[in-house]
């Protein structure tokens, strides 16, 4: 198939389904407020895009204002919260998980803890997290670092344990000290399974940081869709959860771009 | 024993499976002189590819020594360079940094690492290939890149693992040409591991046979064919039929086990 015959045919379900929803909405089969039409929805998403006050150059620079529209806002402040949490649960489960992958005695100090922790949705931490931090980004940040430290940690576990022995043996038969084996041989061979985790990781940040927003924090993509059905601007629900659809398309296509262009001598990512 | 290289005096490599003692190596006694190319010849599960590690210091036998001139194995050593019938090379290394790997942790100054990784793309004709990553290669090429990277150590002994096993017969045959060439010109010592009777023949000075369980030495033979080898001439064939009948009667003794514990299951 050449590719406009495949961006065609990919496009042609959505379209359909845009469609079918324009078709029931103007022939008034279902309730406006309970689903409005894809025109209504792309109307409120402009509206929702668009600054919220004339520019006044007096007031803020151009860029300043272009950004200063609510979903702009929401979503840098969605993101902002994806990004710190993101780093400080794979920052700490990347050092862990290779420990506990290398070392024997330290993958059975820690599994039996793990593997109870691990089954907790991070949702189930949100009572804690407010009681512990309060409202705003620190509880929210706190529950996206769990949603990311997991998967970032069982796959380090994975990767290191999993490098082939005859690796190794090479190394050691170059006459490879123990740390040039673990930086040279073990840390470049788990890194497929590194770069897995982190992008399940990443993703589960992005489920939590909009239930996170629907608890503690007063503003972000989260935030609002909940806020607008206080309205019942089903709109305005509708256009953001687009916005964090095509957020979270975006960000996944980011880290599987960047996975693939660093393991571009592995195998498995050929096809990617 | 002065001009002996590689010693191995009264080994036995004893190992548990299912419960039971396996005699890997029994009492094996083997003298290799500098510069020799000897193969290891024999079925699967006669203890040749076990003999192999325990030279290269990965598997220390159970009983007796082995000395590289006069000094006791302990460890492995880039003196002993390795090659393996799978390759092993670093998948996120392109073929001069798998090269450059040992020498960089020599602690070798750069320039000379780059002397020395040009050189030896050239020797093994893989200068085009320099920059490419493994997957990208074929078997062939990969095997070369291996050989490549344990001669940039420049270790007096190559121990080889059925290098070529994998590869098909005509790359099979350009390779063993160019590691005849390559023993030509470097003097290295070869202990080489095939299950080929044609390889051994083809490239050895002299060929142990070993049994199968437990693996002994059951022949020493000097292969003293005038080289380069031709597989067509009369002694060449009378000498791979002699070997052929040594090889099955092992050959029968691992088929019978096999059958053996097949009626077990």
């Amino acid at each position: 198939m050449k590719s406009y015959q495949r961006a065609a045919s990919g496009i042609l379900v959505p379209l359909v389904a845009l469609a079918f929803w324009q078709l029931i909405s103007s022939m008034g089969w279902v309730n406006a407020t309970i689903l409005p039409s894809p025109m209504r929805v792309l109307v409120k998403w402009w509206a929702y895009l668009r600054p919220l006050e004339a520019y006044d150059p007096a007031q803020m620079s151009h860029l300043k204002w272009v950004v200063s529209g609510e979903l702009i806002q929401d979503a840098m402040g969605s993101l902002y919260r994806v990004l710190v949490g993101f780093f400080i649960g794979a920052g700490l489960a990347l050092p862990l998980g290779l420990a506990m992958g290398y070392s024997k005695l330290v993958y059975g100090l820690f599994n039996p803890l793990i593997q109870v922790l691990r089954p907790i949705p991070p949702i189930a931490y949100i009572p804690l997290s407010i009681l512990w931090f309060g409202l705003g980004n620190p509880p929210a940040i706190f529950l996206i670092s769990i949603g990311a430290f997991f998967p970032v940690l069982m796959n380090t576990v994975t990767g290191v344990q999993n490098v082939d022995s005859i690796y190794l043996r090479v190394g050691r038969n170059l006459g490879a000290s123990r740390l040039t084996q673990f930086t040279r041989i073990i840390l470049p061979a788990a890194t497929p399974y590194i770069f897995t985790g982190a992008r399940i990781g990443m993703g589960t940040a992005f489920i939590v940081v909009i239930v996170s927003e629907m608890i503690a924090v007063n503003n972000g993509l989260g935030y609002r869709i909940l806020e607008a059905r206080e309205y019942l601007w089903s709109d305005k629900i509708i256009a953001g959860m687009f916005t964090i659809g095509l957020l979270g398309l975006g960000i996944d296509t980011l880290m599987s771009r960047l996975s693939s262009h660093l393991l571009k001598w592995h195998r498995g990512l050929e096809q990617a | 024993m002065s001009d002996s290289h590689i010693s191995v005096q009264d080994v036995h490599k004893v190992f548990q499976s299912g419960g039971q003692d396996v005699h890997a190596l029994k009492a094996i006694n083997l003298e290799v002189k500098q510069g020799e190319f000897v193969c290891l010849l024999g079925p699967s599960g006669c203890g040749k590819s076990t003999l192999l590690n325990a030279v290269a210091g990965f598997s220390l036998p159970s009983s007796g020594t082995i000395t590289v001139d006069g000094l006791p194995i302990t460890d492995p050593d880039p003196d002993r360079g390795m090659v393996f019938q799978e390759y092993a090379l670093f998948p996120w290394m392109t073929v001069e940094q798998n090269i450059a790997f040992g020498l960089q942790i020599k602690g070798t100054a750069k320039p000379a690492i780059q002397a020395k990784v040009d050189e030896l793309l050239e020797l093994l004709h893989l200068a085009d290939f320099r920059k490419r990553f493994p997957k990208d290669l074929s078997g062939g090429m990969r095997q070369r890149v291996a050989i490549a990277r344990v001669l940039a150590l420049d270790s007096p002994i190559l121990l080889m693992d059925e290098p070529f096993g994998a590869l098909d017969a005509l790359t099979r045959r350009n390779l063993q040409d160019e590691l005849l060439r390559l023993w030509t010109e470097l003097r290295k010592t070869i202990l080489f591991v095939t299950h080929s009777i044609e390889e051994a023949l083809y490239l050895a000075d002299r060929t142990v046979v070993m049994t199968y369980r437990p693996g002994t030495i059951k022949r020493d033979l000097v292969i003293d064919l005038p080289r380069p080898r031709d597989v067509t001439s009369p002694a060449f064939n009378a000498l791979k039929k002699d070997l052929g009948q040594l090889l099955m009667e092992e050959q029968s003794r691992l088929n019978q086990d096999e059958f053996r514990a097949a009626a077990v299951d």
